[in-house]
């Protein structure tokens, strides 16, 4: 296998192979969607530095990976994000709103406030409920795409992955069971080079993630993950095998993660600026708006005007998002079994006596 | 009515369910061509495919993962966990997954998983193939926690089981596979979950029980009869979410309390029946509730029958707290 990275478009954007058939339109929505998610991302930080939210977990100069991930797939496709995947549910249909109110963990959020920030998930795009334990979604996407293929349906479920998972039990696992079922599955890891403060070298020594796939009996390939055109052409080819009774494909998009894990983390404790300042000239906004230009597709004020509206969108949300309650005390006890057994009755009982709910205001502790 | 071991009615309950309803799937280590290492499964293959009756990688976590999955999707997964002391590598995906996926979704999402595993001592199986831990599960919130003593609960806890949209650790008591031919009702016949058997009736005091455990007291309780001494035994069949009004109504109605497990003492289920008899009948108490439960060591090989609780060691609890 080839260890070197499939690019398409090169760092200073000039089309260093064949593109993949993609629309002229479809081009401009795909890369306003990248500079929605770097703004979404800009704002969501500045407010949790302000204390008014709890945590986030950023995807900047992932943009290209996250977004070409998400362009192959159809509607009924399934998705098994982790943490830096929202923007695959944005770019699916989820509204900025409705992320806000689950960075925030209000009564308006889908999720009633029952998980930690950029824990989000939504049916509604096909998008499964995610734990924080490291590579447990990937079971479950492989779990899918054996129903999806017993039912002779033709689902493609995409599971998610960093390069830290590569490491757990769940991929050895799911991979192990997808290559031997032949499912219609994909695996697409994120090799943004570090897991918190560890990097890509005491996760493996193998060269690179991709190359796994190879002793699960199926194919890996290594795309540039900054170059969205690389990364769309070799999704697309991944989804059409798994569509097509094909198997599944392991695709490592290699790209590096700009800032910390999360809101939480230092990286200037473990990590060389001069790394960062190398990835930053590898920007993938950068690459696809020069292309863009140079090819006509993206006019002069485009990218301002959509700017300001991405900032008129976030904002309003951030606005109807904070005048929203937090959810009532009773829902902390619904959904934990279908019907909710006497014993749990009780408790909400007691819980609702004693105020418990007048307890949350405000509290975001940093 | 057909006389069948708990191995036949399981198996009865789980070709029911997949003849009747196209979403179950049955997977696991051996349960395909083998039929499962208890046999549990034989014949299930033949009837209903390999793509139904399929046989997995050996990776627990794999196996519970897949079936989330695959209910997630719309299926009716059963996996089979060869021994339930092999459950640990899945546990993860068991309770912090499968336990998880309906809360913290929103109820986007159900997870209606059965996980089947036989559990417990008696068969000389050593550490690895004995142990006792539904405990563990037990504390996790949106687990069902089913474990059924006789061959016709077991047939209609499992496909009522397979009726909810919860997930559900059904833990099947190996030492009773085999050893009781009892009347099994044909076709579909579902016992509702959380809800006591009583397995004997009784005035003086209760023994609250389940599984492997249960004939355990019920010898007991005919020795006590001797001695003049009514003994009721509650057979509790689904542990989490507990029927505690029924063991409560029995507490209150005797007044003195045996409780009887095989899993260790220390946090076992024995210690959450106390709590819960002490928080709300401790007025109806004429004596201690005293608990016989495993030892808190590692299972034993060839002293387990000194570890595992037996009809003496629950006449001698009973005797305690009928002198007290």
């Amino acid at each position: 296998m080839n260890a070197a990275p499939l690019q398409l478009l090169d760092p200073e954007g000039r089309l260093v192979g064949e593109a993949p058939a993609v629309a002229a339109e479809d081009l401009r929505r795909l890369f306003r969607h990248m500079v929605r998610m770097r703004l979404l991302d800009q704002r969501m930080l500045s407010l949790q530095r302000q204390g008014r939210i709890g945590f986030y977990g950023m995807a900047t100069g992932q943009e290209a990976a996250i977004t070409g991930s998400a362009y192959p797939l159809r509607d009924t496709d399934w998705i098994f994000p982790a943490l830096r995947e929202t923007g695959v549910s944005l770019w699916r249909g989820t509204t900025t709103r409705e992320i806000v109110c689950q960075l925030m963990g209000n009564s308006g959020d889908v999720l009633i406030g029952r998980q930690m920030p950029c824990h989000f998930s939504d049916r509604r795009v096909r998008s499964v409920a995610w734990s924080s334990v490291i590579g447990t979604q990937l079971v479950h996407a492989m779990g899918a795409a054996w129903a999806a293929q017993l039912r002779k349906e033709d689902t493609v479920c995409v599971g998610y992955l960093g390069d830290g998972a590569s490491s757990a039990a769940d991929f050895h696992a799911a991979a192990n069971f997808a290559g031997v079922f032949r499912l219609p599955v994909v695996f697409f890891c994120q090799n943004n080079q570090w897991a918190i403060s560890v990097p890509l070298s005491r996760q493996t020594a193998s060269e690179g993630i991709a190359i796994k796939a190879v002793a699960y009996g199926f194919p890996g390939v290594r795309v540039d993950g900054n170059d969205l055109l690389a990364v769309i052409a070799a999704m697309r080819e991944a989804v059409d095998r798994a569509r097509s009774g094909g198997g599944p494909t392991l695709v490592e998009a290699v790209t590096f993660r700009m800032g910390g894990h999360s809101s939480s983390d230092d990286p200037t404790r473990y990590r060389d600026g001069q790394l960062v300042e190398q990835w930053e000239r590898r920007d993938p906004l950068g690459r696809l708006r020069t292309w863009l230009r140079a090819s006509g597709a993206l006019g002069a004020d485009d990218e301002e005007t959509w700017s300001k509206e991405i900032h008129e969108e976030i904002g309003a949300a951030i606005t109807e998002a904070e005048a929203l309650p937090p959810p009532p005390i009773e829902s902390m006890f619904a959904d934990v079994y279908a019907t909710m057994p006497p014993g749990l009755a009780e408790q909400m009982r007691y819980a609702v006596a004693m105020g418990e709910g007048q307890k949350v205001e405000g509290v975001f502790p940093l | 009515m057909p006389q069948m071991t708990m191995v036949q009615a399981i198996q009865d309950a789980l070709r029911v369910a997949l003849r009747e309803d196209p979403r179950v799937v049955v997977l696991g280590e051996d349960v395909g061509r083998n039929g499962g290492v208890f046999r549990v499964t034989e014949g299930l293959q033949a009837e209903f495919g390999a793509e139904r009756v399929a046989d997995t990688p050996l990776a627990e976590n794999g196996i519970v993962g897949g079936a989330i999955g695959m209910a997630l999707y719309g299926m009716r997964p059963v996996a089979e966990i060869q021994f339930v002391d092999f459950i640990y590598p899945a546990f993860d995906q068991i309770v912090s997954e499968m336990a998880k996926l309906r809360w913290r979704s929103a109820g986007q999402y159900s997870c209606p998983v059965i996980v089947r595993a036989p559990y417990g001592g008696g068969i000389k199986g050593g550490l690895y193939h004995s142990q006792s831990p539904e405990a563990y599960f037990c504390h996790t919130a949106g687990l069902t926690v089913v474990i059924p003593s006789t061959p016709a609960d077991a047939k209609g806890l499992l496909l009522a089981a397979l009726e909810g949209e919860d997930p559900v650790i059904f833990l099947e008591p190996k030492r009773l596979y085999r050893s009781v031919r009892d009347e099994v009702p044909e076709g579909r016949h579902t016992v509702p979950l959380s809800r006591v058997r009583i397995a004997r009736e009784g005035e003086h005091c209760t023994v609250l029980a389940y599984g492997a455990m249960v004939p355990v007291s019920l010898e007991a309780a005919a020795e006590a009869e001797t001695r003049g001494w009514s003994v009721e035994v509650v057979d509790l069949r689904t542990l989490v979410p507990l029927d505690a009004e029924a063991v409560l109504a029995s507490v209150r109605k005797t007044g003195r309390v045996v409780i009887v497990h095989e899993a260790p003492r220390t946090c076992g289920y024995g210690a959450e029946l106390s709590a819960l008899i002490a928080e709300k009948a401790l007025t109806s108490l004429q004596a201690p509730v005293l608990r016989v439960t495993g030892y808190d060591t590692p299972f034993p090989y060839t002293l387990e029958h000194s570890y595992l609780p037996d009809a003496p060691r629950v006449a001698r609890a009973l005797e305690h707290v009928m002198s007290y």
